[in-house]
């Protein structure tokens, strides 16, 4: 199964905490692909998509960032009108349901990219791959 | 149970006989003091109390108490009851507000610290093969130096490392194969937290057996905490300053509450507010007289730790009370809401929930609104947001349940919240009352 590696990172939410990470990351020369923070009041947590997953959660650490690795899946949606709505359609056939979804579009190579947390993702990746919708693995994520 | 003891009579002795001798010097203390120290003489005048005419224990009702705020007032030198060139160390009682607490010590006084130290140490099965790592703070503070003298004369090897700089108590644990420790419990689970992110496992790299952890309250949890991170057996250690410092009361290899060295302290429990006795086996504030202390004897010392004695005897033959362990002291009691909450109230509940890491602070704030902020476990980190704001919620039920006030609960990064390495303060206070 393809999956993607996150690194997520404990958070509170007050000015300077994004900054001392993404100086960590520049740091450790690690390139940010897809970033997203989820907050609720004070607390939150960053995941990132680095381009150097390990060197970069090591470098978090030795920051002293509490950091916490996620695998999810990555779609390869079609960029066109009902791209996503076959991914979709899919899913929900399936009773799957995402959790911390999100998703971009790259222009250089008129693709798409759905990222999505769930609770059975072995599952969610089989019914995908039957449907013939391609998961991106951590290699080619990096790429397109 | 196979108990070993530093001083055999006197740990065993019969209560009758115990109580003769704490009647007898009950006697001369209060000769001495009634010779030599004006502020015990102007307590008696006032109080129309005669030395003489004390007849038993029971009496010691009629006496006066003394306070921080007397020691405070007799700052530098007006409890002594011996000349100054017979006064051998100086110790001072951190004062966080205004002037500190000045103790002194003649050689007699340093030595008995010592013997009690002795018995402590034999009493949690320390033998002369041991090594201990003194990581209390050497100087003015009484916690490492007495606990110092008291080691040597068990004749096992002192290090003393002092507090702080975990690297450097790392490497004298590693190359002189430390099998004691004495620290606070905050600087316990600091150096825990330390180890687990350098990935050393003390069980496996260090030959750490034993820990006394004291100087500041701490709860059950804590201490089960303390042995499973460092793989340690703990011993609760109970002193203060103004009664020599560690040493007044220990616990055995029972680990069920502190002995409490009668023969040196007489102990009573009173009602903080009123200072009336509680009934044996209550809860209240723990007041020591000293038996032995010959620069500086007290009477009566509020100690503001609040305990109770533990009528029954212990496993170890000892028969020696015990005291619980410390549940709060007086003064560090917070009225929030018109609640009265005990910091180590909040402290049990935190412990007892494993997603907790090992630091936490309480703020006070706006008008009288309570925030607890909580570091998180770097374990049970799982990356999602939504199970942090339901460990929070989680949280403070478990607080309201247990204070009755249902707090603000905030998580912090593990490692995030300022540590001391002395006592640790815990307790912030910016309410606009």
């Amino acid at each position: 199964m393809n999956t993607v590696k996150l690194a997520a990172v404990f958070g509170e939410n007050k000015p300077g905490h994004l900054a001392r990470l993404t100086a960590a990351l520049a740091d450790a020369k690690a390139n940010i692909r897809w970033i997203t923070i989820a907050t609720s009041e004070k607390i939150g947590v960053i995941k990132i998509l680095v381009d150097k997953h390990e060197p970069a959660c090591h470098a978090l650490r030795e920051h002293g960032f509490t950091v916490s690795q996620l695998e999810v899946l990555a779609v390869d949606v079609p960029d066109r009108p009902g791209g996503l709505h076959a991914v979709a359609e899919v899913l929900s056939k399936h009773g799957i349901n995402l959790e911390n979804a999100s998703g971009f579009v790259t222009s250089t190579h008129r693709r798409a990219v759905l990222l999505f947390e769930t609770k059975d993702p072995e599952t969610a990746a089989h019914v995908l791959k039957k449907s013939g919708l391609h998961l991106f693995s951590q290699e080619e994520i990096l790429t397109i | 149970m196979k108990t070993n003891y530093w001083d055999r009579e006197v740990e065993t002795m019969k209560r009758r006989a115990l109580e003769r001798l704490q009647l007898e010097r009950l006697r001369q203390t209060l000769a001495r003091v009634a010779r030599r120290v004006p502020f015990y003489q102007q307590k008696f005048a006032e109080l129309g109390f005669q030395p003489g005419a004390l007849k038993s224990l029971a009496d010691l009702r009629r006496l006066p108490f003394t306070t921080t705020a007397d020691l405070r007032a007799a700052y530098p030198a007006g409890l002594l009851a011996v000349k100054r060139n017979q006064t051998l160390r100086l110790h001072t009682s951190s004062g966080t507000t205004g002037k500190p607490k000045a103790i002194f010590f003649s050689r007699r006084d340093v030595n008995n610290a010592a013997d009690l130290i002795a018995r402590c140490l034999v009493a949690t099965g320390a033998t002369r093969d041991d090594v201990l790592q003194n990581m209390m703070t050497y100087g003015l503070f009484t916690g490492a130096l007495v606990m110092h003298y008291g080691a040597e004369k068990v004749g096992l090897l002192v290090i003393p490392a002092g507090p702080g700089n975990s690297e450097k108590q790392l490497l004298l644990m590693e190359d002189f194969r430390s099998t004691l420790i004495h620290t606070t419990p905050s600087y316990a689970l600091y150096f825990a937290d330390f180890l687990d992110k350098k990935g050393i496992d003390p069980r496996r790299h260090l030959a750490l057996k034993k820990a006394y952890i004291g100087a500041e309250p701490y709860t059950e949890e804590t201490r089960r905490k303390i042995e499973t991170a460092l793989g340690v057996e703990v011993y609760n250690s109970y002193g203060l300053s103004e009664m020599n410092g560690p040493g007044v009361a220990f616990e055995c290899e029972a680990k069920g509450g502190m002995h409490l060295w009668e023969d040196h302290f007489l102990m009573e429990i009173v009602d903080p507010r009123t200072g009336e006795p509680v009934p044996e086996g209550q809860p209240g504030e723990l007041v020591l007289t000293t038996l032995c202390r010959e620069a500086m004897p007290i009477l009566r010392y509020r100690t503001r730790d609040i305990t109770s004695i533990i009528r029954e005897p212990c496993a170890c033959g000892r028969t020696h009370r015990r005291i619980k362990r410390i549940t709060g002291r007086a003064d560090d009691m917070l009225i929030v809401r018109g609640v009265n909450i005990y910091p180590q109230q909040i402290e049990r509940v935190l412990m007892g929930i494993p997603e907790v890491g090992r630091n936490y602070l309480i703020v006070l704030e706006g008008l009288d609104d309570m925030l607890v902020k909580v570091e998180l476990s770097e374990a049970s980190f799982d990356g999602q947001v939504e199970h942090l704001v339901h460990l929070q919620t989680h949280i403070a039920e478990r607080l309201r349940a247990e204070i009755l006030t249902r707090p603000r609960v905030e998580l912090a990064a593990p490692g995030s919240l300022p540590v001391s390495e002395g006592k640790a303060k815990r307790v912030i206070d910016k309410r606009s009352l």
